[in-house]
């Protein structure tokens, strides 16, 4: 009697759980599902051969590559500074830590197009440095290095933001132990610090790695859309679907949906990899 | 020699947390730093690893400056109160990582390394179990690794931050006197911190009780329980009954609590002179012993002097009696007393332990051998007389 009415007062009626797992279906169809679907769709609509025609395509093949360099550039820069970064806060006292920690947070609460703004600005003919870097025919906007940049910065918090609170919980008595048993600080680092965090960083590699290649807004503004030179693949989607060449710009698209489905199925794996150890 | 502490000092920001330590251990002892938690005891430790680094001071190792040393070179083994297992790597592996991560000309072969960690392993009580991990190990099984871990590069001397402080009191009970064996195996100096009293007393040569960054005591355990230095020493090596009371000009102390019921005479016993007891009126809520000189004296009340009345030139004093030194009966005899209510009765062990309630609320404690509790057949919530045997004052 007693076991049942508990059962009662923490589980709710069925009509109700019903909804509620209705209305969660409901949405993730409209918002994400159909979506994903409309894009394979449109893409493969007249069958293989105009899809892997669009892909091929010079300008497709260009900004694959792009995008693959600017994150190949992008993504091992942000992992050293991420572990650096968190290295710092999670083990040692210093002044201007919180600011630190801000700082690290500052592109999750700019807007991307600020970001790329600020670059503009910086690298512009309207800044002295911008003007030196012209006269000395270093070009940063327009072109690759502008668009590596503007990446670094919009996904430096990832692989951070990700370590810090692991590293903070499991303290520093591992690598005390680690130096006190005659390990060089470069030992200590690989024998000991690097395998416990090795899931975390994964993981804030994969995000950091999405990102980077999925990154619009901050890229956007500095490249300038030079077909076949400073577009990548987000980019170029929008100029295919500004010109109405839908089935090419579907296409296209359909590449950066196999990229998240990946990285989907991967982080999946590393999370249960993570929670296991 | 061992180790030689001089002035040392730290604070980190505004908290002080050593303030001139000087400390001498010699080569082969066990020295347990006994203290609350913020007493410095830990910070201690943690620089004579290296781990921390004193603002000022002198860090002594077997007569060489330990300071311009990195903790590397120190030669020194640190057991850490969480283990601080390598929790990625098998129990093997952490009991070699310090043979494997000297240099090539240092480094044993892999078969040493191996023979090495197993009897290691088995020093420890744990073999069978070289490829487990941290995570499937009892408290135990894991403190014992970390000390073989420790063991592994064969330190001078040994440092442990409460090595059983996460322990059940069994476990702890049984490890602690296993660790005193093995120091006495091992040409070792060992220093452990710990927070337990018992612990301190059962395992160590030497006992350094600190607290608020200073060392209040340092001696073998019977001179620290038997002579305690200051209140707090006495006050942190166990329970112990305060007493309000004051000091004449000539030295002897009298128990001034207004509670204290006096008997209509005192009786002395402590020289049946004559053959017959002495009797000295007793006045009004005076209880008398005689101070003697430092340190810390143990008072008989029986030694009694004529009374006193208080005076305004008496000195007050505080009086401490431990609650094995309490003295219970049932009526208000002869003797002045205290009056209080039994309130509750712990009879485990063998002293049972009584919490009596005085007038004002306060508890006071007792302890008394069962067969006589069991004679003195007190039931709970009944009145009942004490008053202390014996008790101390520190000036």
């Amino acid at each position: 009697m007693s076991a049942s009415l508990q059962k009662q007062t923490v589980t709710e009626p069925l009509w109700m759980k019903s909804l509620l797992i209705l209305i969660a279906v409901g949405f993730m169809t409209l918002l994400v599902i159909l979506p994903v679907w409309m894009i394979f769709a449109e893409a493969l609509k007249d069958g293989l051969t105009p899809y892997l025609h669009a892909l091929s395509e010079p300008d497709a093949i260009s900004a694959l590559k792009l995008t693959l360099l600017v994150s190949a550039i992008a993504v091992p820069l942000n992992l050293v500074f991420g572990i650096a970064a968190s290295w710092a806060i999670a083990k040692f006292e210093f002044r201007g830590k919180h600011l630190l920690i801000t700082l690290i947070d500052l592109p999750f609460s700019v807007s991307p197009v600020i970001s790329g703004l600020i670059y503009v600005l910086l690298f512009g003919t309207h800044s002295v440095l911008g003007n030196w870097l012209i006269a000395n025919g270093i070009s940063i906007l327009f072109a690759v290095p502008g668009i590596v940049l503007a990446t670094i910065f919009v996904t430096f918090p990832f692989v951070a933001r990700e370590l810090i609170p692991l590293m903070q919980e499991q303290g520093s008595d591992e690598e005390e132990a680690a130096v006190m048993l005659g390990a060089s600080g470069w030992q200590t680092f690989w024998r000991v610090t690097l395998p416990n965090i090795k899931w975390g960083l994964l993981y804030g590699v994969l995000l950091c790695n999405a990102r980077a290649m999925g990154e619009f807004g901050a890229v956007s503004v500095v490249s300038g859309h030079i077909r076949g030179l400073t577009n990548t693949i987000p980019l170029h989607v929008e100029v295919l679907y500004n010109e109405y060449n839908f089935l090419a710009a579907f296409a296209v698209a359909s590449l950066l949906t196999v990229l998240a489905l990946v990285t989907l199925v991967l982080k999946t794996i590393i999370e249960r990899r993570f929670s296991r150890d | 020699m061992g180790i030689r502490l001089t002035n040392i000092n730290k604070s980190f920001g505004d908290f002080t947390a050593l303030k001139d330590v000087s400390l001498d251990i010699k080569t082969g002892e066990l020295i347990a730093l006994l203290g609350p938690s913020g007493s410095g005891k830990t910070t201690l430790l943690r620089i004579i690893a290296g781990l921390e680094q004193a603002d000022s001071g002198e860090v002594l190792m077997h007569g060489e400056q330990a300071n311009a040393k990195g903790v590397r070179d120190r030669n020194v083994g640190f057991v850490f109160q969480h283990y601080a297992l390598f929790r990625h790597m098998t129990i093997f592996e952490n009991v070699a990582f310090g043979l494997r991560v000297r240099e090539d000309a240092n480094r044993p072969s892999e078969n040493q390394i191996r023979r090495k960690v197993l009897s290691l392993l088995k020093l420890v009580h744990l073999e069978g179990l070289h490829s487990r991990y941290p995570n499937q190990l009892s408290g135990g099984q894991r403190q014992r690794v970390a000390l073989a871990r420790a063991l592994a590069v064969e330190p001078q001397v040994l440092l442990l931050d409460e090595p059983f402080g996460a322990l059940d009191s069994k476990v702890r009970k049984e490890l602690r006197r296993w660790m005193r064996r093995l120091h006495d195996d091992m040409p070792i100096t060992s220093v452990f911190v710990t927070h337990d009293q018992e612990e301190a007393m059962e395992v160590a040569d030497r006992v350094v009780v600190m607290s608020n960054g200073r060392i209040e005591q340092v001696g073998a355990p019977d001179e620290v329980w038997n002579k305690p230095s200051n209140s707090f020493v006495y006050d942190f090596l166990g329970n112990y009954n305060e007493f309000m009371g004051w000091k004449d000009a000539k030295g002897v102390v009298h128990l001034d609590e207004s509670d204290a019921r006096p008997g209509p005479v005192a009786y002395v016993n402590e020289e049946p002179e004559e053959g017959f007891l002495r009797r000295y009126p007793l006045v009004g809520g005076l209880l008398r012993g005689v101070l003697n000189r430092k340190p810390a004296p143990i008072i008989n009340v029986q030694q009694v002097v004529p009374a006193e009345r208080k005076s305004s030139n008496g000195k007050p004093v505080k009086l401490y009696a431990r609650p094995h030194e309490m003295l219970i009966s049932r009526v208000h005899g002869a003797e002045e007393a205290i009056e209080v209510k039994l309130v509750h009765i712990n009879p485990a062990g063998a002293l049972v332990k009584l919490e009596l309630e005085r007038s004002s609320g306060e508890i006071l404690q007792a302890e008394l051998p069962a067969d006589e509790w069991t004679g003195l057949m007190l039931k709970k919530g009944e009145t009942a007389f004490v008053r202390p045997k014996v008790f101390r004052l520190f000036d």
